[in-house]
Order: structure tokens, then C-alpha cells, then sequence
């Protein structure tokens, strides 16, 4: 292990505690009326966790978010290639991707629900449109950043354009494009969630708006525990794996 | 303009039209998507009759004050922490992953402590833009060059001079695309929120009129938001971008 890795693994057990202690004070401030303490997150966690109704709601998740990312990150990457490469392309097309990546995604779901209809199709489209945009600008910009003088001597050693992509534009691109899918594996994370809330009757998404309705604090706490904590377990590993691409390149 | 523009601006046009033919054709049925000039018309009618400009002006306004209060507090806690190394390594993780964390699932929790009224839907805009300028910020902040921190201390200014002077002006091209990130965010927090529980504005009116297959008000309304994000945006960037013009650096 690097020491590099051992401090953000420390830190990250300190932000946990830090964490830890404010939930423990801001449930002293409040009580019970909206929030619960950790220790009874984690017990009310333990027990729903085991039950066959979280089961469903999960799978339905893993599916839609699974969906939504390998066509994010299977378009992104296309996308990011192709107008990498190509200048006058991205020239016409950049200004779109920006523009889609600063527009308030959430606007769309009424339009995405009558496209697509109530259900998994719809979920995984609002996912996808928030993961595709950033893996497909991060790309770009990575491929045409690719030093010239690689690729001059790739086509000196008269290289096939796919052999240059595949041995040399790839390789010294990907650490700026892993950085890209470790954004747009939370943007579709969070678009496949927010697609649950609005527009499903399934998943932890559903769940959560559910539960929201209902005012069970139970699970809204249990939830955005849950939830948090694979994103952030998520993000950490993302970001090791990508610190190791980048100290390697 | 130049050449990539104008086959931009003409793609545009073929969608649009496109959009237009398919829709009177009926390829695309009118309870789906409206034809791009009725909504024009929706939009102009909607304006016109002023019905719905309190829901506008409370989204905007909310959505502004998120902006303002989160670029604010970016700038200044990303000024903060830059000094203290432990506590920016200790936040680094947060901020690499914040943006996975789902934020609404907190707004129970801050109608609660806030009441129903617009301060938990800006408390949520802040919540998400925040980060985004606190993370540009810092960014920013370490590629101030060394050169200009020196002649700072040798002319003998104190910390808040160094900060206004030298430290922000010289990262403003970087709190500048926090800035664009946080336009967008404060637009999601508070019309996100709107979707989800409130008695007003123009997300609720969005939904309220996707629930009633209501197109004429829906459609307008989307616009709105997106022409007014992508043009707040557009402005910013064109600033960002005279900056670093200023000191050649595109």
C-alpha cells in the first residue's frame, strides 16, 4: 500500500468520525421527530436489509443503474472518441455538450416520463443523460490533449488507425478519461436515483419518495444512510484506482 | 461567425424542424411533445397573461439566492480551508464523492428544522452548488503563481489585502467555473425540491401540469428553466473566457 493510499484511507476514517459525531449532535437537537441516531440506523438498517421487499427494491436499482451506466459509459466513450479526434466535429459539437451539461437535468423528467412511460426505460434514460455528457467531455478533451508527437510516431511506424487508438491514444488518454467515468459513475448514480423518485414505482428511489410521503423517518434516514455510503465507499475506490492509473502514466 | 457556428445554429434549425414536421405529421403525437412553434406561442400566451409569474419569480428568486449565498460561501470556505492542509486532506474525499450523495433524500429532514417555506428549498440549492465552487475554488487557489504571493509579502500586506488583491482576482477564472456549476445546481436544488413537496413555483407548476396532461403550461415552463440556465451560463463563460484572454492564456 502507498502512503499516498494509507493517508486517504486515514482521512477517510476521520471524516467518518467527523460525520459520525455531527449526526449523533445535530439527533440531540432534534430527536426523534425527523431524524434518528446512528446506532438506531444501523439496528433498524441490519434488520431491513434482510427483508425480501428491500430485495426487490435493490435489484430494481442495480438493474436500472447498471442499465443506465453501461450506456453512459458506452456512448460517453464513443462520443468523446469521435469528436476527439475529429476537430472540425468538435468544434460544432462541443458547444452542445456543455450546454447539455449545464442545464438543469431535472427539468426533463416530464418530458423523459412521456417519451418513455412510466418504468424502467424512463429511469434509465434520466441516468444515462446525466453520466453520458461528462464521460463524453472529460474523453474528448483527454484524446485531443494526446501529445503529437505519439502520434506522429505512430503513423511513422505506419500504424493502423485502430492499432493508434488502441496502443497509443488510449493508454496516454486514460487517466484523464477515468477521471470522466468516476464523475459520470456518480452523475448516473444520482440521475438513476432521482428518475426513482420522480418517475418509478419501484427501487430505493421510489422508496425513498415513499417514505418521504409517509414521513417514515425510519427508512428516510436508513436510506440516505445506505445510499450515501455505497456512493461515497464507491467514489473512495474510483478514486484510488484512478490515482494509481495517474501515478502509473 | 464562424464556420462551426453557422452549421451549428443550422443543425439547430433542421431539429426544430424536423420536430415540427413529425409532430404535425403525426409521427409524434401532440400529448408527447408540442410542435417548437406552439410552444413559443404557449410561452408568449403564458407571459402574457401573467398567471404564472408568481410561481416564476419565487423559482427564480429562490434559485438566485441559492446561487448567491452558495458562490459566497464557496468562495470564502474554499479560502479557509486552503490554508489548512489536515482539513482539506480530510475533506478531499467528501468532496470527490458529494456529488453521488442523493441530497434531496435531507429535505424531510430540513422541512422540519425550516418549515415549509422557501428556505428549505434553498437550503437545498445551496447544499448542492456549494461544493461545486468550494472545489473550483481550491482548485484556483493552488495555481496561484508563487511570484505573486512574494511581491504580496513584500510590500507587507496583511492576509484579507493578499486575499482581495491577489489570491481571488488571480483565481477568478476558476471560481468563475464553479460559478457555472453552481447556476445550474441551485436551479436543480430548488425545482427539484419544488417536484417533490411545495405550494408553489415553477416546478410544482410543471408537475402540477404533467399531471393534468396540461402541455400548453408544462412545455413553456421547461423552456424558461432551460433558456435561463444555458444563457446565465453562456454569459459567465464568455467572462471566464475574456479573462484568460487577458493573460494570454487561450
Amino acid at each position: 500500500m502507498s502512503p499516498s493510499t494509507r493517508r486517504l484511507i486515514v482521512n477517510m476514517g476521520w471524516l467518518t468520525l467527523v460525520i459520525l459525531a455531527l449526526w449523533q449532535g445535530l439527533y440531540a437537537l432534534i430527536g426523534d421527530i425527523a431524524l434518528r441516531s446512528p446506532l438506531a440506523t444501523l439496528q433498524f438498517t441490519a434488520k431491513f436489509v434482510t427483508t425480501p421487499q428491500f430485495a426487490t427494491h435493490l435489484a430494481e436499482t442495480s438493474k436500472a443503474f447498471v442499465l443506465a451506466l453501461g450506456i453512459a459509459v458506452g456512448s460517453g466513450l464513443a462520443i468523446g472518441f469521435v469528436l476527439g479526434l475529429k476537430r472540425f466535429a468538435s468544434d460544432i459539437f462541443e458547444p452542445f455538450l456543455i450546454a447539455i451539461y449545464s442545464v438543469p437535468k431535472i427539468t426533463l423528467y416530464p418530458i423523459l416520463l412521456l417519451v418513455f412511460g412510466l418504468g424502467l426505460s424512463a429511469k434509465v434514460a434520466f441516468g444515462a443523460i446525466h453520466g453520458i455528457v461528462p464521460i463524453a467531455l472529460f474523453t474528448l478533451n483527454a484524446v485531443r490533449n494526446v501529445k503529437p508527437v505519439l502520434l506522429k510516431t505512430a503513423r511513422v511506424m505506419g500504424l493502423s488507425s485502430t492499432t493508434t487508438i488502441r496502443t497509443v491514444i488510449f493508454p496516454s488518454a486514460l487517466p484523464e478519461i477515468f477521471a470522466g467515468l468516476r464523475i459520470g459513475f456518480s452523475l448516473t448514480l444520482i440521475g438513476t436515483l432521482l428518475g426513482e423518485m420522480f418517475a418509478s414505482q419501484r427501487g430505493l428511489g421510489f422508496l425513498l419518495m415513499n417514505a418521504i410521503g409517509l414521513h417514515n423517518v425510519d427508512v428516510i434516514v436508513m436510506l440516505t444512510f445506505l445510499l450515501t455510503g455505497f456512493a461515497g465507499i464507491a467514489g473512495i475506490v474510483l478514486l484510488l484506482i484512478n490515482r494509481r492509473i495517474t501515478a502509473q502514466a | 461567425m464562424t464556420k462551426a457556428g453557422l452549421i451549428r445554429l443550422a443543425l439547430i434549425a433542421v431539429l426544430l424542424g424536423a420536430l415540427e414536421v413529425l409532430v404535425r405529421i403525426g409521427r409524434i403525437d401532440a400529448l408527447t411533445m408540442q410542435a417548437p412553434h406552439k410552444m413559443l406561442l404557449d410561452l408568449y400566451a403564458m407571459l402574457a397573461s401573467g398567471k404564472l409569474n408568481k410561481a416564476i419569480a419565487k423559482t427564480m428568486g429562490n434559485a438566485g439566492f441559492a446561487f448567491v449565498i452558495a458562490v459566497s460561501l464557496g468562495v470564502i470556505s474554499g479560502l479557509m480551508i486552503h490554508r489548512m492542509r489536515r482539513v482539506r486532506e480530510t475533506l478531499d474525499p467528501l468532496f470527490a464523492t458529494y456529488y453521488a450523495i442523493p441530497v434531496f433524500a435531507f429535505y424531510p429532514l430540513l422541512i422540519l428544522l425550516l418549515g415549509l417555506g422557501d428556505a428549505p428549498q434553498i437550503f437545498i440549492g445551496v447544499m448542492l452548488g456549494f461544493v461545486a465552487v468550494v472545489v473550483n475554488t481550491l482548485n484556483g487557489l493552488d495555481r496561484v503563481p508563487r511570484v505573486l504571493l512574494k511581491t504580496a509579502r513584500v510590500n507587507g500586506m496583511n492576509g484579507l489585502e493578499t486575499a482581495l488583491k491577489i489570491t481571488l482576482p488571480s483565481a477568478a477564472p476558476y471560481i468563475l467555473t464553479g460559478a457555472k456549476f453552481a447556476v445550474a445546481y441551485s436551479l436543480i436544488g430548488v425545482i427539484g425540491a419544488e417536484f417533490i413537496m411545495s405550494t408553489g413555483g415553477m416546478g410544482y407548476e410543471i408537475s402540477f401540469a404533467y399531471n393534468n396532461f396540461d402541455n400548453a403550461t408544462m412545455y413553456p415552463l421547461i423552456i424558461m428553466i432551460l433558456v435561463a440556465s444555458i444563457s446565465i451560463n453562456m454569459v459567465i463563460s464568455r467572462w471566464e473566457k475574456s479573462l484568460l484572454k487577458r493573460r494570454g492564456l487561450q
